[in-house]
Order: structure tokens, then sequence, then C-alpha cells
């Protein structure tokens, strides 16, 4: 992600984050050295890996799992320890 | 109209901060800051502040609550001594590098052990490297002037860098002197209307104050924090000038006393400055070409400043209030060294006055013959002296 990187003139002073709502920009993927993989044929849909994922990082539309957001998931393992079906496993990157 | 009072350094400085008026100012006793604390508490109690006055259980929330308030938007204060700030440490480095404007008077006073309550400039110079600007006061006038001027500074756009006033313990804080004391309207309108740059309560734009960094943002965000103090440098004389002009008592980074044709010059800090005109003036007399050079801001160090005045002479003796343990000198004498960088001129340090130990006018002087000699003989050995130390 170094080339988003911002000098420190471009900065607000004090390490103020002034624009609400950025947490989006920041990366967090680039952190994980497991990934989730969800295995889509075990999946009931519970949602429980969307509710206990800290980045919000598991993706839902119309009520139902439909993968990850890996710019952001940083690979904790809380959606694979939780789902009841086995359907999220952890592999290496 | 201005009005001559008899006042403490404390009370002149509870004076300044009552015609400041802050918003908020919280505070924990500490002697030799207590009756400074006691007296603002009197204009609380008065009525004749609407200052927000948080009593803390200890320094170190003292500036915690300082530091919440001003990223609230509040202008706001408090003070301390010695242990006090040792207390505040990591709150202090939380304050500037958030950037914001806080004003606290320091009244100098040793650190244990062993308990010592009275004066030496250990306290702040601990503090030196926390990101605050110094400024040190000769007496009740300048601790009062100062204080003024430092909430000018401090909120100064380019600046927003937290302020010390320091007043040297029990010899300015609790000595009476006669204080021209401002109308409080002067001084309203000197300071203005405090507009912080960001607030915390503005929920159309909602702000975080003191995220968390790493390794890749930090080192920008101290470069950036670098530049408010570094702006200190212009805003300092500025404001200094313009007090001056409105009040009659103009201030710049240094004071220059009697340089003119010096050979011998000498650098001190605080009300030993005062002492010291009164020596250079004396010998001055006797047609002995000594001089003096009172440094008023410590931080940002007044590099440019010290060198033009002190390239002239031939010697420098440096008076240094603390000791900076295992350095090669007092941390006035490292800095002053630092600025003569390059330039072959003898700087020997005489480290005095620790935990209030009295400094006469002819140890000064004492201190000046040698620099005279060193002016001869261009000999700095030895580098370190301590005054007045029993072997
Ligand atoms: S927890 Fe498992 S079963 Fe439930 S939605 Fe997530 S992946 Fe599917
Ligand atoms: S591994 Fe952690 S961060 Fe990634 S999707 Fe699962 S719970 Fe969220």
């Amino acid at each position: 992600m170094s080339e988003e990187l911002k000098g420190y003139r471009e900065l607000p002073i004090g390490g103020l984050i002034v624009e609400p709502g950025n947490a989006v920009t920041y990366r967090t993927g680039t952190w994980r050295t497991f990934r989730p993989v969800w295995h889509e044929d075990k999946c009931i849909h519970c949602l429980f890996c969307w509710v206990y994922c800290p980045d919000a990082a598991v993706q839902v539309k119309d009520g139902k799992m439909t993968g990850f957001d890996y710019e952001h998931c940083k690979g904790c393992g809380i959606c694979a320890h939780e789902c009841p079906r086995d359907a999220i496993t952890m592999e290496k990157e | 109209m201005a009005e001559r009072m008899a006042l403490t350094g404390n009370e002149a400085v509870a004076y300044a901060m009552m015609q400041i008026n802050p918003d908020v100012v919280a505070a924990y006793p500490i002697t030799p800051q207590t009756a400074l604390m006691q007296k603002f508490a009197d204009f609380v109690a008065d009525g004749e502040v609407d200052t927000q006055f948080v009593l803390v259980e200890s320094e170190h929330s003292a500036m915690s609550a300082v530091v919440g308030a001003a990223a609230a938007g509040a202008r706001a204060m408090t003070a301390t001594a010695a242990n006090g700030l040792a207390l505040m440490w990591e709150i202090l480095y939380i304050a500037a590098s958030t950037r914001l404007p806080i004003v606290m008077p320091v009244v100098n006073r040793a650190l244990s052990a062993p308990i010592n309550i009275l004066c030496d400039h250990s306290d702040t110079m601990g503090a030196r490297d926390s990101g605050w600007i110094q400024l040190f006061s000769e007496n009740a006038q300048e601790a009062y002037d100062n204080t003024i001027q430092a909430v000018r500074i401090a909120e100064h756009r380019d600046v927003l860098t937290p302020v010390m006033v320091t007043l040297d313990g029990f010899i300015i804080s609790h000595g009476l002197e006669v204080v021209e004391v401002l109308d409080k309207e002067a001084v309203q309108d000197f300071v203005g209307e405090y507009e912080p740059a960001y607030t915390l309560l503005d929920p159309e734009h909602p702000i975080t104050f003191g995220p968390i960094d790493f390794s890749d943002y930090y080192m920008e965000h101290k470069r950036s924090q670098v530049d408010g103090i570094e702006a200190a440098r212009r805003v300092i004389p500025e404001v200094g000038r313009e007090f001056g002009k409105r009040f009659g008592r103009s201030y710049g980074m240094i004071e220059e006393h009697g340089t003119d044709g010096a050979e011998a010059l000498l650098v001190a800090l605080g009300s030993t400055a005062g002492s010291a005109k009164a020596v250079v003036d004396d010998m001055r007399e006797r047609g002995l070409p000594v001089g003096l050079v009172k440094i008023r801001a410590f931080r940002p160090f007044p590099y440019e400043e010290l060198r033009e005045a002190l390239g002239k002479a031939k010697a420098v003796a440096v008076m240094d209030r603390s000791i900076s343990f295992g350095a090669q000198a007092g941390p006035l004498a490292l800095e002053v060294r630092s600025a003569l960088y390059g330039l072959s001129l003898p700087v020997r340090d005489y480290i005095y006055g620790l935990g209030g130990r009295n400094i006469t006018l002819e140890e000064i002087e004492d201190i000046l013959q040698e620099a005279l000699e060193m002016a001869k003989t261009k000999e700095a050995e030895p580098l370190v002296k301590y005054v007045s130390v029993r072997e």
C-alpha cells in the first residue's frame, strides 16, 4: 500500500482524523497471514460469521453470505471458529 | 489603566490567569505552586472568572483533564512544579503531539531524592524533549507577562503547541515584588476570543483525537510536530513585540545586557539573570568587559540568536541550575555549545543553585572573572564546575 501513503505536509496536525468514516481506506487486509475460504456447499447462511467478524469483512447480499472482503479481512479466523457448519477454513496466504 | 501592585510571583501568575479567564483549569496542589492555585481558586470563588475549575486527584489527572478540555475546544490551563510535573510526564507528550495549545505555569523546584522543595530547574529541564514550548521568567513581572503571551503563542495557528511558563520556586513564586498588572479588558483584548482549530464538540464535523499510528505514519506525524514548535521561533518574538507595543515591555527569544564590546559573556536563565545584570553593571562600571545573555525561550532553543550574541565575545560562561547526569555538561551548556558549533570559543559550564542553594553576587562575579581569564587563555578546562559544592 506504499503508493498511497501521504507525506507529512499532507496530514492533519496532531494525528487527528478529520474525515469521519475513513477506516475503509485503511487496508487491514495486508496484515493477513491466513485467509478465510468459504465453502458455499456447506453454508446454511446463518450469518454467524457476519455477526462475529470484527472488521465487517463478511459480505452479505439479500440476507445471504456471499464471500469476504479481502481488502479488509485481517485473517483473524473468528468466522471460521464460529461457523457451525465448518463452511469456512483458514488457508495460508 | 495598568495598576502597580505588590504581588508574589505566584499571585502575579494567578492574576494573569484570572484576566485570561480560561474555560477550564484543572489542578492539583504541590509546593511551591500551591499558593498560585489557591489564589486562582479565590478568583473562582469570588466569581471573577467563568472558569470550570476541576479539582483532581493527581497531576496525571490534571494534565489529562486539560488535554480532554483542550480537545473539546476549551482554552485550558493548569500549573504545577517538580514531582507534579514528573507525574504528568506521559500526558505532557500527548498534549504536545496532539497539538493542544495548553498553557501551564511551572514553578521550578528540585526533584527528589533527597526530598527538597526549593528551586532548581531539574523539573522543566527533564521535560525539555516533551514537545512543549518553554519560556523562562526572570521575575514576577515576566512570569505575569509570559503567561499572557503564552496564550497567543500556543494558540497561533502555525504553532498549536502547548507552552510552559517557568518561574523560580520561592525566589520568584514567594518573593513579593511590585508588578504592573494590566487591565482585565486589555488582557482579554490581547489574548482574544479562542477559536479552536479542531474541537470534539462539533457534531457537524466529527473528528478523532488520539488514534493509533503504526510505523507507516508515526514518523510523518512527529515530523509535522516539529514544524509547529519551529514556527514558534517566529511567533514568540512577534507576540513579544506586539506586547511591547501595547504595554511597553517587549520580549524576544533572548535578552542581551551589556553585550556590546563584551569579551566574557554569561548565559543564564530565570531569576539568576536578574542577579547577573546587577553584577554585570557593577563590573562594567569598573571597566571590565563583561555582559549577560539571558535565555527567555529554552524551547524552541534560540540557536541563531545566541550564535550572533555570543559569537562576538571571546569566552562564555554558562550557568546551569540542573544536571544532565552522564552528559558532558548541564542542559543549557550543551545547547549553548551546540549553538556555537564550529566557532572556537571557550565555553565552561557552572552548575549551581541545586535544591535552592543560594547563588550570591560575589559568586557570579567570580564566574565572570574566570570567564575573563578564559578569554585570555582560550582554555575552557575544566568544562564543568560546581559552584559552592563542598568536597
Ligand atoms: S457462519 Fe458458516 S454457515 Fe453461517 S453464514 Fe457464515 S459461512 Fe455460512
Ligand atoms: S478472518 Fe476475521 S477478519 Fe477475516 S472475515 Fe473472518 S472474522 Fe472477519
